[in-house]
């Protein structure tokens, strides 16, 4: 099992189970991935927002009355437009977590308690990043709201880094902290930034929404040096260079270059919706490239394959038979929520 | 430093012991909010609108630290029990990941339009909304009890053993998921649950009734009394229906883990020696230090009822045997499971008394007179919570040292790679950072409470308490701005 080379030969291949021509092993992998590409990407523009929050939101010491007042406003603009949503989004994040368990058990755990210390990471930021928006709404003095700004600004900053940190060892099977990890953490949080810019354009009205187009083009450049930075650091490792120099990993970069193009026009000639799309784009693009280079092994720290870390055969039928129920009726709930908040959201909605 | 294994187990129950209040507060908020939005959708009447809102705000509140403290739950799995995790995963795995799709999904999106949509969508949608979430609340309960409840009574499955890892591999589902133990163990949290939360809106609308008379304040007729007595109502009337009904399951529960758990049974009584006709000692006192920590119920002095737990154990026959601790491999920690289960029974029939007590009030029209009746409720608020924590420790702990109930023992299952450095560390963050997280939540759920419902522009009404200054106390109702 350490040796990664020997282990295709010895992968249970006779109990392979195989729906519609497509090995479950596999279509696991796949839906893994889909369901951190996901929520990388919907909670990923609550992420920015609570960035965007964070640098749209500050006052100089010596600020006027009507400047802190704006501040305060555009706060609660960003707070109001995630609110609908980002306990729905959050959820992508368990149910990541929970197929990776119940499809892949032995990855599950090699990788977790591997990542022991980065995962109570990811947790801290997520608490922050959870509880404060919440928090934040309890009381109007400007000490309270000043601390839970900041936890929700430090959480929406630390979560996105972390988990590409995460995503970036797990690539390379390393535990420690890999430069290149680090390279993808930031390209996350940028990222993150041009997907909440793309939303709160959609989902505000006034100086913030006009100011977004300027923040998201900004991070989209970002983005795309730290990915170059991170894709040199890779390619740093032999092994790794051999595996980005084949078509597909070439072809999602040159289409992530595309993207962030896309990203750029559509941001300038003032299409919200497209904006988005770029940036959903390029979310599945990076996921993509870190799925890609992992296949056909699934933990590369331990060198298990995908046909060796499936659960047997009922088990994984089971799960994928309530999978397929299951997902086109969360589809329909998030279109109930997207569609009912369609528009800009008025900081003056809740409860 | 703490070993791995004993740190694990630590962090473990300090994360559930805390995540559990979550749950507990959304599942029991669950059915009040469906029924004060129906009535809000029916009749029109601003007294549901209000009482809709304002528990709503608790949900939520409750609903957002819930959702990262169950976060790390499932997280705790891969990191501190990754043996665990990758032998069981198969079984264990699957339950969880169904939750998330099919149970967090309906809720999350759901308490999105109900949060914030009343405005947005239609009534009819509205009320499917809060139908939803509260639905999402029970189906997340009904699975993570599936996947408990396995470990509690396993079934269905085959251990496969390579070069002496163990491996857990699921042969018959419906065995397996459709477990013997899920019922009861459904019932008797969802049971409690709604009676945790009937105690602590009786608890808050007894604080409030009481605080008006203590001011002065019989009736103003006003919105805010109306609001006050609608609360304590309702909340009775849960009460009055979950507190027998607690006592009653908890009962045939109680048989149920006599018969497949016998150990943890054994040590819910402290019988060591394999016996018939063993008392139920209802008030028990250790003769010395030592039988505090390690108690047998024969060498305490307490007052037993005769053949009482073999009659608990069977059913009705106070001859029935019962198996002692001594015939067993290995031994939770018997105080914790004795004196959590003694706890908890106490606190089970306190309630069916306090339940009988407000309804002959309620019946003889004083019920919001009888001042002691109001300090009871107030006194009772969080003890609800406190029952639901007690009867976890007892299923919890009393089923050590098995993680799986006769298949793998808690030892076995922590992750072989953590070092008890990176143990030490998490566990005293997570002591130290839940303790400020429950004291944040307790603080902003109280002030919540304290000051009432929110008083919309333009539906200001006349309140007694908040509009008369001075106030007597300033300590009591002067809150910050």
């Amino acid at each position: 099992m350490t040796d990664p080379l020997s282990t295709g030969a010895v992968g249970p291949l006779a109990s392979q189970t195989v729906w519609f021509g497509v090995a479950l092993s596999d279509l696991w992998f796949g839906v893994v991935f889909a369901f951190l590409a996901i929520f990388l990407f919907l909670d990923g523009w609550d992420f920015g927002v609570g960035a965007i929050f964070a640098l749209r939101g500050r006052t100089a010491r010596n600020a006027t009355e009507s400047e802190r007042r704006r501040c305060e406003r555009e706060r609660e603009q960003c707070l109001a437009a995630i609110g609908p949503f980002w306990d729905g989004n959050e959820v992508w994040l368990v149910v990541f977590g929970g197929g990776l368990f119940a499809a892949f058990p032995a990855v599950y755990a090699a990788l977790f308690s591997r990542h022991y210390l980065l995962l109570f990471g990811v947790l801290a930021a997520l608490v922050l990043r959870g509880m404060a928006p919440e928090f934040y709404e309890q009381r109007e003095d400007r000490r309270w709201r000043t601390w839970w700004g900041r936890a929700f600004a430090a959480g929406s900053v630390g979560a996105p880094f972390l988990l590409g940190v995460f995503a970036g060892n797990w690539l390379l099977g390393v535990s420690g902290v890999a430069p290149a990890s680090l390279g993808i953490g930031l390209a996350v949080v940028a990222l993150n930034v041009a997907a909440g810019a793309a939303f709160l354009r959609l989902k505000t009205t006034g100086p913030l929404a006009e100011a977004m187009p300027d923040y998201g083009v900004r991070a989209t450049a970002a983005y795309l040096a730290l990915v170059s930075v991170a894709l040199v650091l890779l390619a740093l490792r032999p092994a790794m260079r051999d595996a980005l120099l084949s078509p597909a990993p070439i072809a999602l970069v040159a289409g992530s270059v595309l993207l962030a193009g896309g990203y750029v026009v559509a941001a300038r000639r003032g299409y919200p919706y497209v904006t988005l799309g770029a940036a959903g784009g390029l979310t599945g693009a990076l996921v993509s490239l870190v799925a890609v280079l992992l296949y056909p092994v699934v933990e590369p720290g331990t060198g298990l394959t995908v046909e060796e870390a499936i659960i047997g055969a009922p088990a994984v039928e089971l799960l994928t038979a309530g999978a397929a129920l299951l997902i086109p009726l969360v589809l329909t709930y998030f279109g109930v929520l997207y569609s009912a908040f369609s528009g800009p959201i008025d900081p003056e909605e809740s409860y | 430093m703490v070993d791995p294994a004993t740190a694990s187990r630590l962090q473990f129950a300090v994360t559930t012991i805390v995540h559990i209040v979550f749950p507990v507060m959304s599942m029991g908020l669950a059915p009040f909010l469906v029924y004060f939005t129906w009535k809000e959708v029916r009749t029109g009447e601003s007294l549901y609108e209000r009482l809709r809102r304002f528990w709503t705000k608790i949900f939520a509140v409750s609903f957002a630290v819930g959702t990262v403290t169950g976060l790390v739950l499932e997280f705790e799995f891969g990191t501190n029990f990754a043996a665990f995790s990758a032998a069981a995963g198969e079984l264990f795995g699957g339950p969880l990941a169904v939750e998330g799709m099919m149970a967090f999904f309906l809720e999350a999106t759901f308490l999105g339009v109900f949060v914030f949509g009343r405005e947005r969508v239609s009534d009819r949608l509205y009320f499917v909304s809060s139908l939803m979430v509260g639905l999402g609340t029970w189906l997340s309960a009904v699975w993570i009890l599936v996947a408990n409840s396995w470990m509690q009574t396993p079934r269905g499955f085959e251990v496969a053993r390579q070069s002496g890892e163990m491996t857990i591999l699921l042969t018959d589902p419906i065995a397996a998921y459709a477990n013997p133990r899920f019922p009861w163990m459904f019932v008797h949290m969802q049971n409690a649950a709604v009676l945790s939360v009937a105690l602590f809106m009786a608890g808050v609308g007894a604080y409030h009734v009481y605080r008006r008379r203590h001011l002065g304040v019989v009736d103003g007729g006003n919105l805010d009394a109306e609001f006050w007595r609608a609360t304590l109502k309702v909340a009775l009337v849960a009460l009055i229906i979950t507190a027998p009904l607690q006592v009653i399951h908890g009962d045939a529960y109680g048989r149920h883990v006599a018969e497949t758990q016998p150990q943890k049974f054994a040590a819910m009584e402290a019988v060591w020696e394999t016996d018939s006709y063993v008392p139920e000692y209802i008030v028990a006192f250790p003769t010395s230090v030592d039988d505090l920590l390690n108690p047998r119920a024969k060498d305490i002095f307490g007052i037993g009822i005769p053949g009482g737990a073999s009659w608990l154990a069977s059913g009705g026959n106070p001859q029935a045997e019962i198996t002692g601790l001594e015939e067993f491999e290995g031994s939770p920690p018997v105080a914790v499971v004795f004196w959590s289960f003694r706890a908890m029974v106490a606190l089970g029939f306190w309630f069916v008394l306090l339940a009988f007590w407000a309804g002959y009030r309620w019946w003889t029209g004083e019920l919001f007179e009888d001042r002691l009746l109001q300090k009871a409720l107030m006194a009772s608020s969080v003890l609800g919570i406190f029952g639901v924590e007690l009867g976890w420790i007892v299923t919890e702990v009393g089923r050590q040292p098995w993680v799986i109930q006769g298949v793998m023992k808690t030892t076995e299952g922590v992750s072989p790679g953590l070092t008890a450095t990176e143990a030490t560390l998490t566990l005293a963050g997570f002591v130290g950072g839940y303790a400020v997280l429950l004291s944040l939540y307790t603080y902003v759920v109280g002030r919540l409470i304290r000051r009432g419902p929110k008083v919309e522009d333009g539906e200001s009404l006349p309140d007694p308490v908040r509009d008369r200054a001075p106030a007597p106390t300033p300590t009591e109702v002067s809150e910050d701005d």
